[in-house]
């Protein structure tokens, strides 16, 4: 193992946390004011990238592309919500589980019908191909970096929007107690329309932005879900704060673990048993970090003030 | 086992969701005469096929159904079990143990240690978060025989023979399977039922309804949610096995967390926690997954708004029991 190659993997780890964290984001915003369990998140992050692929064919212009994109995850995210979401906020989380599971289902059909089975690709903008020495002999692709530059921006304004304007207030108030925000007159079905809106439109961000990177294809959604889940539960439910960290932590252990772990291993168990044991327990460590918070810290490593 | 002799309005309740006594056995009546029937027309082996596995699906469906309809605890991950329990048996298979009455307690085994693993973590958390991690469980299950490269990883392991049972190749005969089959679904039902009605099985389900209260009665509500946590894994885990002589085959799509959400689907379609629903579901899922896919290869576009359309309808279930009570 060496430096350069691990900065670079960490680099990787860090724009797939970022990437996690715009998913996590708007899902744990969601959980937190509505209490609504959306499994068909990570499908709002597919369409962003089919959307994409779709404007960019017609355009040809990455800004446009991702303005446009971005619009229609917005119209989409909330027509569904228009549509079936709303009717579900009152269910129960089985009952929420089970029509966004249907809408999953329904989805990643659809976009094979609309898109065809096949994996689409985006090509990276010209402004931003290229890469950046890092170091004498090791490049790295700058578009990778404008992710997480991107992502970090997005934090920043998330977290001022959050802290210092009146919906902030409002969605921190809701985070803590719905019913009681509502019985002080705000209009708790406007607001929860404005937080689903802006979480779609981050997941649909994230779709956009990765696809340069990524094949385009139906059900790429479903992993980057379940590893959101994760981050929100080692986060915390409800924290921006929390989804935050622990998604730059999950990138980071996700990705240096795949790339290191074997090597770790091969001094402890020789090669062929750390070839075989190295990429299973790489493919658990988050899943064994997610155990270890939940045994030390039940709520997560950060969890939103004053939630119940 | 009668519902009338012992009549305490509890178990009078209860058996009123649990009966339509003529029901379950027109049923397994059903399930069990399919291969039959089906001979007069010509079609033995796919009838007997699908009824299999509707079966075994439904041996696993019965189990979610312990958990998820008396005890609430909604799993994401209930397909795990299924993946581990047809693993077990490929693998020991793949290392020369066929023999159902060494290898089927070698899974169950495994499946228990692994439910009790990853229950006593997840029952530390309710709600929405134990949905996450049920299923982030799952997950790490699926990945973990993905990342297994010596068992086939991603394309799964052929068992090139189904399990010898007492040194007898009885489960190669088909009319011999479906019945060894039908025999475990009637046996896991009856072991389900009797759960349900049991002590055990109350108290869980008034730990459902108000734990804090089934606490404070003296009930270790944490222990109690756990063996049934337990005892659905090891369920599961038989049905995975199962399924793996079933097919032949076993690959890490069995362990998918679709095939978790699938099972719930079966759950919910039959009635959430009545019994013979979960039978029900299962047939009647695999039964609309095998007519719309004749249709239409995108047969999911078509399921997934109906499934939309089911919760949003809001009454439970083929079964038609429970509902409306519990969502207040």
């Amino acid at each position: 193992m060496n430096t350069s190659l691990l900065l670079v993997q960490t680099l990787n780890g860090l724009q797939f946390g970022i990437l996690l964290f715009l998913v996590a984001a708007g899902l744990t915003l969601v959980f937190g004011v509505m209490d609504f369990i959306n499994l068909a998140h990570g499908v709002q992050y597919m369409l962003g990238a089919y959307f994409a692929v779709t404007f960019y064919a017609l355009t040809g212009n990455f800004a446009a592309t991702l303005l446009l994109a971005l619009l229609a995850a917005l119209a989409f995210g909330l027509g569904l919500e228009f549509l079936v979401f709303r009717h579900l906020y009152a269910r129960s989380h089985l009952d929420q589980v089970l029509a966004t599971f249907g809408i999953i289902l329904f989805l990643n059909h659809g976009v094979k019908l609309a898109w065809g089975a096949a994996p689409l690709n985006l090509p990276i903008p010209t402004w931003l191909q290229g890469t950046i020495p890092l170091s004498a002999t090791i490049n790295y692709p700058v578009y990778r970096i404008a992710i997480i530059v991107a992502g970090l921006l997005v934090a920043l304004g998330l977290y001022l929007a959050v802290r210092f304007t009146r919906i902030g207030m409002l969605v921190r108030a809701g985070a803590t107690n719905a019913a009681m925000v509502s019985a002080l007159g705000v209009d708790i079905h406007r607001l929860f329309m404005i937080v689903f809106g802006f979480g779609t439109m981050l997941a649909g961000f994230a779709g956009i932005m990765i696809a340069p990177i990524l094949s385009v294809e139906p059900g790429m959604g479903d992993n980057v879900l379940i590893l959101a889940f994760v981050v929100i539960v080692i986060g915390g439910t409800g924290s921006i704060r929390g989804a935050f960290l622990a998604a730059l932590i999950v990138g980071l252990v996700d990705t240096l673990g795949r790339s290191f772990l074997t090597d770790l291993l091969r001094p402890l168990l020789g090669p062929s048993p750390a070839r075989q044991v190295g990429p299973a327990l790489a493919s658990m460590g988050i899943y064994l970090l997610m155990a270890l918070v939940l045994i030390l810290r039940p709520r997560g490593l950060f969890p939103a003030v004053g939630r119940q | 086992m009668s519902g009338k002799v012992d009549g305490s309005s509890i178990r009078h309740a209860v058996s009123a969701r649990l009966s339509s006594e003529w029901l379950p056995v027109l049923l397994f009546g059903a399930l069990l005469l399919v291969p039959i029937l089906a001979g007069f027309f010509g079609n033995e082996r796919f009838a007997a096929s699908l009824a299999a596995r509707v079966m075994i699906l439904a041996i696993g469906a019965l189990s979610l159904d312990l958990i998820l309809g008396l005890g609430a605890m909604v799993s994401l991950g209930h397909a795990a079990f299924l993946g581990l329990g047809g693993y077990s048996c490929a693998i020991l298979m793949h290392h020369g143990i066929g023999e159902a009455s060494i290898a089927l307690p070698i899974a169950l085994v495994v499946c228990g240690l692994f439910a009790l693993a990853t229950g006593a973590l997840s029952l530390r958390t309710e709600g929405v978060n134990f949905i996450m991690i049920t299923l982030a469980f799952g997950q790490m299950a699926y990945f973990t025989m993905v990342s297994l490269s010596q068992y086939g990883g991603d394309d799964g392991i052929q068992l090139g023979r189904r399990s010898t049972l007492f040194g007898l190749p009885l489960l190669e005969n088909g009319r011999a399977f479906h019945l060894i089959v039908w025999l475990s679904l009637v046996a896991t039902y009856l072991l389900v039922r009797r759960i349900a009605g049991s002590r055990f099985g109350r108290v869980l389900r008034a730990a459902r309804e108000n734990p804090v209260r089934v606490a404070a009665l003296g009930f270790p509500v944490l222990r109690i949610r756990l063996t049934a946590y337990v005892i659905a894994g090891i369920i599961c885990g038989f049905a995975g096995f199962l399924f793996a002589n079933h097919n032949a085959f076993v690959s890490p799509a069995l362990m998918s967390w679709q095939r978790s959400g699938e099972l719930l689907v079966m759950v919910i379609l039959g009635g959430l926690g009545s019994l013979h629903g979960a039978i029900l579901g299962a047939a009647a899922y695999l039964l609309v997954e095998e007519w719309l896919s004749g249709l239409t290869e995108h047969w999911k576009m078509i399921f997934g708004p109906f499934l939309v359309l089911v919760v949003l309808a809001g009454r439970g279930g083929l079964a038609d029991l429970l509902g409306g009570a519990r969502r207040e």
